[in-house]
């Protein structure tokens, strides 16, 4: 087991991880609409099975986020 | 700039502060900035510029006031009914304060017209609601080298990020590219807390002032997010990418582009 800081939120669970397999944990419906940063680095979207995540990584689901006014 | 009574009176209450003073009041009198989009976030952020005095504000929105706005957009009232949103928005600004100059645009942004209109202004209020027109902004901006502020509401969570183009990252830096049509829904398709366009939009307008008057540190480098649920803030630091298509080492976005706009169906996942 290891702990992985996600969105500043500490999570235990089976190391290494794909990041992939982090987003479904996650519940992020679809991948599409999030950009991540793992460590403070952003990760390439065709990066996400490959990427593996270890203990004390801190992931940040960054949300795409409209709002505001159609125009 | 030399205030009457009256102004004197009227911003007194930033006058008052050590950091602002007569000589911020004035940068703030002196200062040009363009809303684009007068909806959730530019209603708060038009109402509490024109408060605080901005000499001029540009309002740039193609649509007219339905009363389902009415929820959050608080710069309309019932009577707006089916008036433009510019218009409506000018009015009040007009009322609460007239010693505001506003230019009203009853148009879209678009690659056409966004670097014409964006040249005239010290800063820009990104008050959007699709990807698309955010992804534009941030490419005029960058290629105009104007600072802007980005902000985005959903549901009950909500977003900003400063950019100063050539110093901090910037929106594409974070986001890359528009999401796929129809993968992100906007607020008309999947709602919003009517009182999270308030705390959003005012972010938005603190930013403008603190750019306007040089206090304090802007929202760069960070991205400022929250849930009203827990109401949690949190700020993500954020860096410039250097593969950024528009401010990276190698831009291939050198011209300015209108991607496809989301149709208003939302993506069905059951």
């Amino acid at each position: 087991m290891g702990s992985i800081l996600v969105n500043g939120k500490v999570q235990e669970m089976e190391v290494p991880i794909s990041l992939i397999d982090l987003i479904k944990n996650n519940k992020v419906e679809q991948p599409e609409m999030v950009s991540i940063q793992v460590n403070g680095e952003f990760v390439d979207r065709d990066s996400f099975e490959t990427t593996q995540i270890n203990t004390n990584d801190e992931v940040d689901f960054l949300y795409f986020m409209g709002g505001g006014s159609r125009c | 700039m030399d205030f009457t009574e009256d102004q004197i009176q009227r911003y007194s209450r930033h006058i008052l502060l050590q950091d602002v003073g007569v000589e911020g009041q004035e940068k703030i009198s002196n200062g040009k900035v363009l809303i684009v989009g007068a909806g959730g976030l530019g209603a708060p952020v038009a109402l509490y510029l024109a408060a605080a005095g901005v000499g001029t504000i540009g309002i740039i929105d193609g649509d007219v006031v339905d009363l389902s706005n009415l929820q959050r957009q608080v710069i309309h009232f019932t009577p707006d009914v089916n008036k433009a949103k510019v218009l409506s928005a000018k009015e009040k600004i007009n009322l609460l304060n007239p010693d505001v100059k506003v230019i009203t645009y009853y148009d879209l942004l678009t690659a056409a017209n966004a670097l014409e209109i964006i040249k005239d202004y010290d800063f820009v209020v990104d008050g959007t609601d699709n990807f698309p027109v955010k992804f534009l902004i941030n490419d005029a901006c960058v290629n105009a080298g104007k600072p802007f502020s980005h902000g985005g509401i959903l549901r009950f969570d909500g977003q900003a990020i400063t950019v100063i183009p050539g110093k901090t990252a910037c929106y594409r830096c974070v986001f890359h590219a528009p999401p796929p049509a129809n993968a992100v829904p906007t607020c008309s398709q999947a709602g919003v807390l009517g009182a999270i366009a308030g705390i959003l939009g005012t972010i938005q307008a603190t930013e403008v002032l603190k750019y306007l008057t040089g206090v304090g540190d802007l929202l760069t480098n960070r991205l400022l997010t929250f849930n009203a649920k827990t109401m949690e803030f949190r700020n993500i630091k954020v860096k410039h990418n250097p593969k950024c298509q528009v401010c990276g080492d190698h831009p291939t976005i050198t011209e300015l582009v209108d991607y496809e706009q989301a149709t208003c169906e939302i993506k069905n996942n059951h």
